[in-house]
């Protein structure tokens, strides 16, 4: 592999921990100020969680990347919209509704979900369908977890995600941008996957408001769309579910939209990816197949086309 | 009257550095901005997009100056040349800033997506397009080459109008506002022409 990416940086070069939560403190008290606020900043809720053997250990993007740098258009079309407008967005209460084909279907508090759980920390790689990338830190649980709880029916052959429609408190919805609510959906296998996490967290907190708070799908080996942010509804479905990006334009965003450099978006290039935080001048690095994770998920497309599966 | 005729007045006075001088005023700023840290989280892009942007914005600007003769009667007519030559220059940096800092310089991918990806194609002819009309911005082209055919040759601009304003259209996800305020600018300055060359071919008949 001649042009694989590598840095000489290690764990030693990641940003104190203390130092970014000072920052975060910072701002927030900041921002609380400026509100003439009430009782204080809320400190951010540290979460408990443990370290998995499926992070990886290529450099992290910092917090203010992460969290400044966002597709969620129902905050907005611009990168920098979300941070700048999700804050208005209530995240507590919050609760899911499971239902379809499951034994226990029912509306679930976030809090219910998250004390049958173990958090876990997946630095996992991020990469845009715009073919940008990152590598991101993380907290969540398997999703294969929440759906042995619910029970799973045998007929279930996918799973389907809502994202919360709120045009009060989310603005981008106050436009008909997309077709809300936000879709997406998996093959059950592919929800199952040991991999797949929905996450509630990142850097060791609760997850921030423009990232997809409270909770949100994390599949690391598709194009970013696919982890669907803010979620509020599960159905385990016979038929393959309909997705956002998918209806708005079927011929450039499939159902799989698996990272795969040799597929290229009908518009551009999928085989190289600018990886963001990277100084100006160096380079894009290739984009590998599945997204680095084709050892642990290249079985689930076993006798696919990928090329008409897309 | 009076009012048009006094800006003319005024406009006429106006020295055609000043143009150049706010002309690269933005770039500027956006140095500025990149070296101190204020371009946000993906520089590259930032760079990419405002320039291109600007670009834009110049080619527009140099083909409104003929219809505010027209519908205004105000006369800008002096400062045209130093509007396209800075809409070029813009495209230029913008052209650059995908070579060097989007692409990192990998001609393979370059080559692929000049000629795989129809929104880069239509960037190029556009570019490509105000090439001969950077080269002839000048009094002696003008004279070299006479007035008739100059100005044939700058309707050049219209085709880099379309492609700019397609280019931007092209590459964007969903339907955001700007690009299609881009097309409509661009349509609209190019549908007056072509009725102004209906009627001119109408009375000739007539």
């Amino acid at each position: 592999m001649p042009r694989q990416f590598r840095t000489d940086l290690n764990w030693s070069d990641v940003t104190p921990k203390d130092v970014f939560l000072n920052r975060r403190t910072l701002l927030a008290s900041a921002g609380a100020a400026a509100m003439g606020a009430i009782a204080g900043p809320a400190a951010a809720a540290k979460l408990d969680y443990a370290e998995s053997a499926f992070s990886t250990d290529e450099k992290m993007n910092t917090f203010e990347e992460i969290t400044n740098y966002n597709n969620f258009y129902e905050f907005g079309l611009k990168k920098e919209d979300p941070a700048a407008n999700a804050h208005l967005l209530t995240v507590d209460p919050w609760s899911v509704e499971i239902d379809g084909l499951v034994d226990n279907p029912g509306t679930y508090d976030l809090g219910d979900i998250l004390s049958g759980v173990d958090l876990e920390e997946r630095i996992y790689r991020f990469r845009c369908v715009e073919a940008w990338s990152m590598v991101i830190p993380w907290i969540g649980f398997q999703l294969s977890s929440l759906l042995d709880r619910v029970g799973v029916q045998p007929s279930a052959k996918y799973v389907y995600f809502e994202t919360l429609v709120r045009p009060e408190e989310m603005i981008g919805q106050k436009y008909p941008l997309l077709d809300w609510p936000y879709r997406e959906g998996l093959r059950l296998d592919e929800a199952m996957h040991p991999l797949t996490i929905m996450a509630t967290g990142l850097y060791g907190e609760e997850m921030p408001k423009q990232n997809g708070a409270p909770i949100r799908l994390v599949v690391p080996w598709k194009y970013g769309f696919k982890s669907i942010k803010s979620v509020v509804k599960m159905s385990l479905v016979e038929e393959q579910p309909e997705t956002t990006w998918n209806m708005q334009n079927p011929r450039e965003y499939g159902f799989y939209s698996n990272v795969n450099p040799e597929v290229d978006h009908p518009r551009w290039s999928q085989a190289t990816e600018r990886t963001i935080g990277k100084a100006l001048f160096s380079r894009r690095k290739p984009t590998r197949m599945f997204n680095g994770y084709e050892e642990q998920v290249a079985y689930l497309y076993e006798g696919m086309d990928l090329t008409k599966d897309f | 009257m009076a009012l048009t005729d006094t800006i003319n007045a005024k406009v006429r006075k106006i020295p055609t550095w000043v143009v150049y001088l706010l002309g690269v005023l933005p770039l500027a700023w956006m140095i500025y901005l990149l070296f101190s840290g204020q371009l946000g989280i993906d520089p590259t892009k930032k760079l990419e997009h405002r320039t291109g942007e600007i670009g834009l914005q110049f080619l527009i600007a140099s083909l409104v100056i003929t219809p505010l003769v027209r519908y205004g009667r105000l006369n800008f007519i002096r400062f045209r040349r130093a509007i396209g030559q800075l809409a070029f220059f813009y495209i230029c940096l913008h052209l650059l800033i995908w070579l060097v800092l989007d692409m990192g310089l990998m001609w393979g991918e370059i080559l692929k997506d000049l000629y795989k990806r129809p929104y880069i194609i239509i960037g190029m002819v556009g570019f490509i397009a105000m090439v001969p009309l950077a080269i002839t911005s000048n009094d002696w082209s003008i004279r070299k080459m006479g007035a008739t055919a100059w100005r044939r040759l700058h309707k050049l601009a219209y085709v880099a109008g379309i492609a700019g304003a397609a280019h931007y259209m092209m590459l964007v996800k969903a339907w955001p506002l700007e690009p299609i305020l881009y097309c409509v600018a661009v349509a609209v300055l190019l549908l007056v022409r072509l009725e102004w060359t209906l009627k001119r071919k109408l009375a000739a008949t007539a």
